[in-house]
């Protein structure tokens, strides 16, 4: 192709990458502003003084619990959903049962249900056992709707693992817990890592759950947080801004690190379905 | 060997775990919204068996119907934003330099919690202060729209973020799919004298025709489910004008704790949802697949 073409094609491309990354770096910048900066200045201007007194300002005034929960809710909910999928395809793909197809079957159909259609229903089953207002029934939650995917992840890679290392095992008297759990589960860690950070990406932005079944400030998560802190800091941008940035930090973060891993997951949970 | 591997204690122990949570907490939940659809309920008191008077009036209640409409155009917007991805992947996957940051960068806003992006968005968006009428003015605009208090462009308005928000992991499951085509085929096309478009079109395209077909289901059945960004965006309003199925559900049961009524929209939104998957899926699937 020509160089006039090629320049064409960057061009468009240059576009499309602007108008994808801009409105954020636009968030970062004017959550180093002030309100008078960002109400008369130019929207593409840098700071005049960085104020990262703004972030200092939103993790006192209890961000930093958002935080917090966020954190704990989202690890346990991802260590749950890890080890429970991993055992169930485990036993599905590598035991021999007449059921296991149907069994399959079942988690797959979970992949195409509209959660909100089983949130009221949801709502009231918690209320009835007292977990309404208890972060329980956020992990459980997570770790329920994330299993159908979490498990679409792993079938290719149990198919694959050769039988021979089982034959292996059980000829030197190893039990199937200690082969699961010694033998098996440690050849996954790659695809293992791939499921650590999809699950990260849902259940640390995760909202509609949250934001029915927890009503305290101190169980809140930051998606949920924020939304409160906003409302708190209605007019202060800056403000607004930094809150905003603290939210998305530890998953640009883990993009920034993994995101080989990253495009893995999100690329192969996708196109199987 | 067999005997060990076939061990039906060990099995259940293995699947049980998973299986319950997903019984309890997925399958049992969806058969209680058709049944709590028949109630009179207001979430606290006692339930009132009604029969079928919800989903009557749910099927004759316009305000449904709207909310439906505005779920169908947004299946329809996302699902026409697929050939400008699909374009811009061909382009992506020829091969040309820098590729794999632009999609990179491209697949950010969907890292992103759908809450953030809401609030971003209501910044960009602020009639006054919001970066978009800030560059529109820049540019001679006198006027720029309220663009989410205002009825006729809310709606289309509210687009912009959600196809924002996906873009980038479109593109990507499209560039995933077009590295798996043989450049052998590319290659030998090249030599008989196929333009680039050519290329593109006739043998790029079919080959991932799958793919393709899996982001059509998956756009459609996403934006029938849509929630997040547009109830914390909106609310659904001004008046219904941004109402979709699932935010007009939500505000039924947990605004106006009208459970019953709200469960009967949850359960049509489930029939819908899977009714559309299935049809989509029949509309797409096609014998003479093309393998290589």
């Amino acid at each position: 192709m020509n160089r006039i073409g090629y320049v064409f094609l960057y061009i468009c491309l240059g576009i499309v990458a602007v108008f994808q990354i801009f409105p954020i770096i636009w968030l970062f910048l004017f959550s180093l502003k002030s309100n008078q900066e960002i109400f008369a200045g130019s929207p593409f201007a840098l700071p005049k003084e960085w104020l990262w007194e703004n972030y200092a300002k939103v993790w006192e005034g209890g961000i930093g619990l958002y935080f917090f929960n966020s954190v704990w809710i989202t690890a346990l909910a991802i260590i749950f959903t890890a080890l429970l999928a991993s055992m169930a395809t485990f036993a599905i793909t590598r035991m021999q049962w007449k059921l296991d197809k149907f069994v399959l079957g079942l988690f797959m159909v979970g992949l195409m249900i509209p959660i909100h259609s089983a949130i009221i229903p949801l709502f009231n089953m918690f209320l009835s056992v007292n977990l309404i207002d208890n972060p329980w029934s956020i992990v459980l939650t997570y770790t329920a709707y994330n299993l159908p995917i979490t498990m679409m992840i792993l079938l290719g890679f149990y198919y694959t693992l050769p039988r021979e290392i089982e034959e292996a095992a059980i000829i030197d008297g190893c039990s199937v817990h200690r082969m699961f759990f010694r033998i098996i589960l440690p050849m996954t860690a790659p695809v293992l890592s791939t499921i650590v950070i999809i699950n990260m990406i849902y259940n640390w932005n995760e909202f509609v759950f949250v934001n029915t079944f927890i009503s305290s400030d101190e169980y809140k998560t930051l998606t949920v947080g924020i939304q409160n802190f906003i409302g708190q800091y209605m007019t202060d941008w800056g403000a607004i801004g930094a809150t905003l940035i603290i939210s998305l930090l530890p998953i640009l973060a883990a993009f920034i690190f993994f995101s080989n891993k990253v495009v893995e997951g999100i690329s192969s949970s996708a196109v199987k379905g | 060997m067999n005997k060990v591997m076939s061990n039906k204690w060990i099995i259940a122990l293995y699947v049980l775990p998973a299986l319950l949570l997903i019984g309890v907490l997925i399958f049992i939940p969806l058969i209680l919204s058709g049944y709590y659809g028949l109630m009179e309920w207001n979430g606290i008191g006692e339930m009132e068996f009604i029969g079928l008077e919800n989903y009557i009036a749910a099927i004759q209640d316009l305000k449904f119907w709207d909310s439906a409409l505005h779920s169908a155009l947004l299946a329809i917007f996302s699902t026409l934003s697929l050939v400008v991805y699909l374009a811009i992947s061909m382009i992506l996957a020829s091969k040309i330099k820098g590729a794999d940051l632009l999609r990179k960068i491209y697949l950010i806003p969907m890292l992103l919690s759908s809450v953030a992006i809401a609030q971003l968005w209501i910044k960009v968006f602020n009639p006054a202060n919001g970066m978009l009428n800030r560059i529109l003015m820049a540019i001679g605009f006198e006027n720029p729209p309220a663009w989410l208090a205002n009825p006729d462009i809310v709606l289309y308005a509210i687009f912009i973020p959600i196809l924002w928000q996906y873009a980038g992991f479109y593109i990507l499951i499209y560039y995933a799919a077009l590295k798996n085509v043989p450049e052998t085929i590319i290659e030998a096309a090249r030599i008989d004298g196929a333009s680039p478009l050519q290329i593109a079109y006739r043998i790029k395209l079919p080959l991932i025709k799958g793919v393709v077909k899996v982001t059509v289901v998956l756009a459609i059945v996403g934006s029938l489910k849509y929630f997040d960004l547009i109830y914390v965006m909106t609310g659904g309003g001004p008046n219904g004008a941004s109402e979709v199925m699932a935010s007009y559900m939500y505000k039924l049961a947990f605004s106006t704790n009208d459970f019953g009524y709200g469960s009967a929209i949850g359960f049509l939104l489930l029939i819908i949802t899977l009714i559309v998957t299935v049809i989509v899926r029949k509309l797409t699937a096609d014998k003479d697949e093309i393998q290589y």
